[in-house]
């Protein structure tokens, strides 16, 4: 890279462009912001999606050779993961030597995972009968990360059919009509909960909480906590499991699920990352709740995503029999940071629109309803920079549009930006950008992984005494995820699982333990005639410089 | 080393003491990944939430150690770099439903914080600035909000822990304050509890039983005509 001379942040090319977002201004400022643009009809919609959003490139994606998806269509990257050899050799395992032994063994500790194991304890199940396996240190997740908030339909103006009919409409309509309605019933109960945890959310003064309308909703929805709303509900969740001393392993990630001989899941092998030992932890219940993919970099995209999600509980819960769906289906956030090139991919809130950032082109001109749906503003976006070029060009040849930020302040009143989005402020004054005075470039980003792990209003998945809850589940969001709504569904779905698990724990029997899920797994790669040397699942993404790699010995 | 072009603007840094070149624009995370390191400990989220990446550094010839997250600082000439893996810090449990927000409870859980010194290492120490000493000095008034508010964007990184000469964990003081001022103090919606009561005397069963069982045409119609709040 060049020595390109910045003023305040920028360069002058692109100070070009913000100069005509600055003259466009004052004039889109005379009209109400949620009113400027028309929202798309649905037949609209399709055309757009059709032709722009990367979902729809079927080269991308290939037919699934074996397990219980064969024929689906998944992207290339998810295929790699699942037509892939395990990283044990059965033979090499010794299941008869258990390291760890609990009621229940749940595998990740986001927002799901300890909503499963707090609720399994209040139903019941003694601390020390619970244990949680996660990949890095407890807690890192992408729930952490969640900024715009949290989705429940508890204001008077709005209901949970209208939560329904918004969760069905973004979703194309092919969402799960149970896991959907649950979904919607218990989304104020779990608010509750959390304002007994000691969630601190934005409220009035009089205790109404602070609800934002936000791409693809119906009504003002989205609780938040500043922009950090899923540190925060994270901290309370996290303290609460260590006050209560539910026991923890760090850095062990599952790298299988152990059966039984009934084929029930009995437990998982973990791998303890730093020793490279492996630990056999049997359990009666064993939930699934490892996030999504974002770190597969699906089509070579940038992602908001958790170092750690790689998709890994997909190819466990797969060799083990379970069924996925939606798993063609890939979300992509419309405003990933585009500039400056440190953070690329990075998230920029969509609570940014709802609060009055209008997305604009290189003339600062509108060309888009701020608050379509994900997949359908981010397909217009890509539509603006790529199928018609009005986009900014940045000096590493990405492309992007215009979040005016700046109007945040403006509509809202001087400080709103410092107050409701500290963490935005930050992410981009340590890159020397005032996005208060300056709006920021952005371009859609891998953010979630739509489909996954098919289960039941219980959590159950298609494997006896396996559940799952969270990112790595299909169903509630169908094709498209809202916002707000994975953080709720990591409560509403952990919680379940961690109440069904505990009543299942109370009568399980496990029988013998066995692999014998992966020597069938490894006869059907045999049988559909895959030769290859992938392993999966990828525990953690390859970064590393390209010399590094190419001299690396495996020789010790 | 560079076996691309010299246009090719490089950095000079020293990682745990050793020297490499890596490209202008890294940032510490990914200048360590370029040199060959596989991050195991001290990378979690990699976008500023998580705190696993706090570090501190310094840069050659001064002899200042600065503080960063990792995965957003943009590596420079002659910074020295290193990993924190582990913050060793005390975490007292305590069960929020038999607490109150009163000055006892931290002089209970955290007494240390009357050690405190007013040195504002901690304060210094902190990647999201946020002004620590102030709210442990704002603990030991019994000023709930005052700690809930100034520490509200804390990630939990360990930093001031690590460097507070009177070994004051301060970022789980205000957790502590945090939790007990969210549950006590602040107050509760009014609205939610209502909605909660609606749905279990089961106001919206019927509605929602029609949703479910309309017809793909009814339901996108239904949606196609849902009025959008202003």
């Amino acid at each position: 890279m060049s020595r390109i001379k910045l003023i305040r942040g920028y360069p002058e090319g692109m100070r070009e462009s913000i100069e005509l977002v600055e003259k466009t201004r004052e004039e889109r400022l005379k009209h109400p912001y949620k009113e400027t643009f028309d929202f798309l009809t649905l037949e609209e919609r399709e055309e757009v999606l059709q032709n722009h959003h990367p979902d729809y490139k079927r080269e991308m994606k290939r037919a699934l050779k074996i397990g219980p998806n064969k024929g689906d269509l998944v992207p290339h990257e998810v295929a790699d993961i699942l037509e892939a050899h395990s990283p044990v050799n059965p033979k090499d395992i010794d299941l008869t030597d258990i390291d760890y032994e609990s009621d229940i063994l749940i595998i990740g500790s986001g927002g799901a995972g300890l909503a499963a194991a707090l609720w399994a304890n209040y139903s019941g199940t003694k601390a020390e009968d619970i244990l949680i396996v996660t990949k890095l240190r407890f807690g890192d997740s992408n729930s952490k990360m969640s900024q715009a908030g949290i989705q429940a339909a508890d204001r008077r103006q709005d209901s949970p059919m209208l939560h329904y009919l918004d969760i069905m409409g973004a979703g194309h309509f092919v969402n799960d009509p149970e896991l959907v309605k649950t979904f919607v019933m218990e989304a104020p109960f779990i608010i509750r909960w959390h304002e007994e945890l000691g969630v601190m959310y934005d409220k009035e003064p009089d205790g109404t909480m602070v609800e934002d309308l936000i791409g693809g909703l119906s009504r003002l929805r989205v609780h938040c906590c500043r922009d950090y709303t899923g540190l925060e509900i994270m901290r309370n969740v996290i303290d609460e499991v260590q006050n209560l001393d539910i026991s923890v392993l760090e850095f062990s990630p599952a790298i299988e699920l152990i059966t039984d001989e009934h084929g029930q899941a009995a437990g998982a092998i973990l791998w303890n990352m730093e020793t490279e030992e492996y630990y056999i932890a049997r359990a009666k219940s064993t939930i699934l709740t490892t996030g999504g993919f974002g770190r597969l970099h699906i089509q070579k995209f940038p992602t908001t995503n958790h170092y750690g999600s790689t998709g890994d509980g997909l190819i466990l819960a797969y060799r083990a029999g379970a069924k996925l769906r939606d798993m063609d289906s890939v979300q992509y956030h419309p405003t990933g940071a585009a500039y400056p090139e440190a953070i690329v991919g990075l998230l920029c809130t969509a609570k940014l629109r709802g609060r009055g950032a209008q997305p604009v082109n290189r003339f600062g001109q509108v060309f888009v309803n701020p608050f379509e749906p994900r997949d359908v503003e981010s397909a217009v976006f890509i539509e603006e920079c790529y199928g018609k070029s009005k986009g900014v060009e940045t000096s590493t040849g990405m492309r992007g549009v215009w979040l005016d930020t700046p109007m945040i302040d403006i509509l809202n009143g001087e400080g709103t930006t410092e107050k409701a989005f500290p963490a935005m402020l930050r992410q981009f004054n340590r890159q020397g950008v005032d996005m208060r005075k300056d709006p920021i470039l952005v371009f859609p980003t891998l953010h979630f992984q739509n489909g996954g792990v098919v289960i039941n209003v219980m959590a159950e998945t298609t494997v006896p005494g396996l559940f799952a809850a969270g990112e790595v589940t299909g169903g509630l969001h169908g094709k498209n995820r809202l916002v707000g709504n994975s953080w709720m569904e990591l409560q509403v779905f952990g919680r379940r699982a961690g109440i069904y698990a505990a009543e299942r724990a109370k009568e399980a029997k496990l029988g013998k333990l066995t692999l014998n899920h992966l020597v069938k797994y490894e006869e059907m790669l045999k049988e559909a005639g895959m030769e290859t040397e992938r392993k999966s699942p990828v525990l953690l993404p390859e970064y590393r410089g390209e010399r590094a790699i190419s001299h690396a010995l495996d020789i010790f | 080393m560079s076996k691309s072009g010299e246009a090719e603007r490089k950095v000079r840094v020293y990682i745990m003491g050793q020297e490499c070149e890596v490209p202008f624009g890294l940032t510490i995370m990914k200048a360590m990944e370029y040199a060959g390191y596989k991050l195991i400990r001290g990378a979690g989220c990699r976008g500023g939430f998580c705190g696993a990446c706090a570090t501190v550094y310094r840069m050659e010839g001064d002899y200042k150690l600065r503080v960063a997250l990792a995965c957003q600082k943009i590596v420079e000439d002659g910074m020295y770099l290193t990993q924190i893996p582990f913050t060793p810090a005390n975490k007292p449990a305590y069960d929020v439903e038999k607490l109150a927000p009163s000055v006892n409870v931290f002089l209970e859980y955290y007494p240390e914080i009357a050690k405190c010194v007013s040195c504002n290492t901690c304060t210094k120490a902190c990647p999201q600035d946020l002004e620590v000493m102030d709210y442990i000095q704002a603990a030991l008034r019994g000023d709930f909000e005052e700690v809930a508010q100034l520490s509200f964007d804390c990630i939990t990184c360990g930093l001031c822990a690590m460097r507070c000469p009177t070994e004051i964990v301060p970022y789980n003081v205000a957790l502590l304050a945090r939790r007990l001022y969210g549950k006590y103090v602040m107050p509760r919606a009014k609205h939610v509890d209502e909605r909660i009561k609606e749905i279990e005397e089961g106001k919206f069963d019927e509605e929602t039983k029609n949703l479910m069982d309309a017809s793909l045409d009814v339901l996108k119609e239904l949606y196609t005509k849902r009025e959008i709040e202003k």
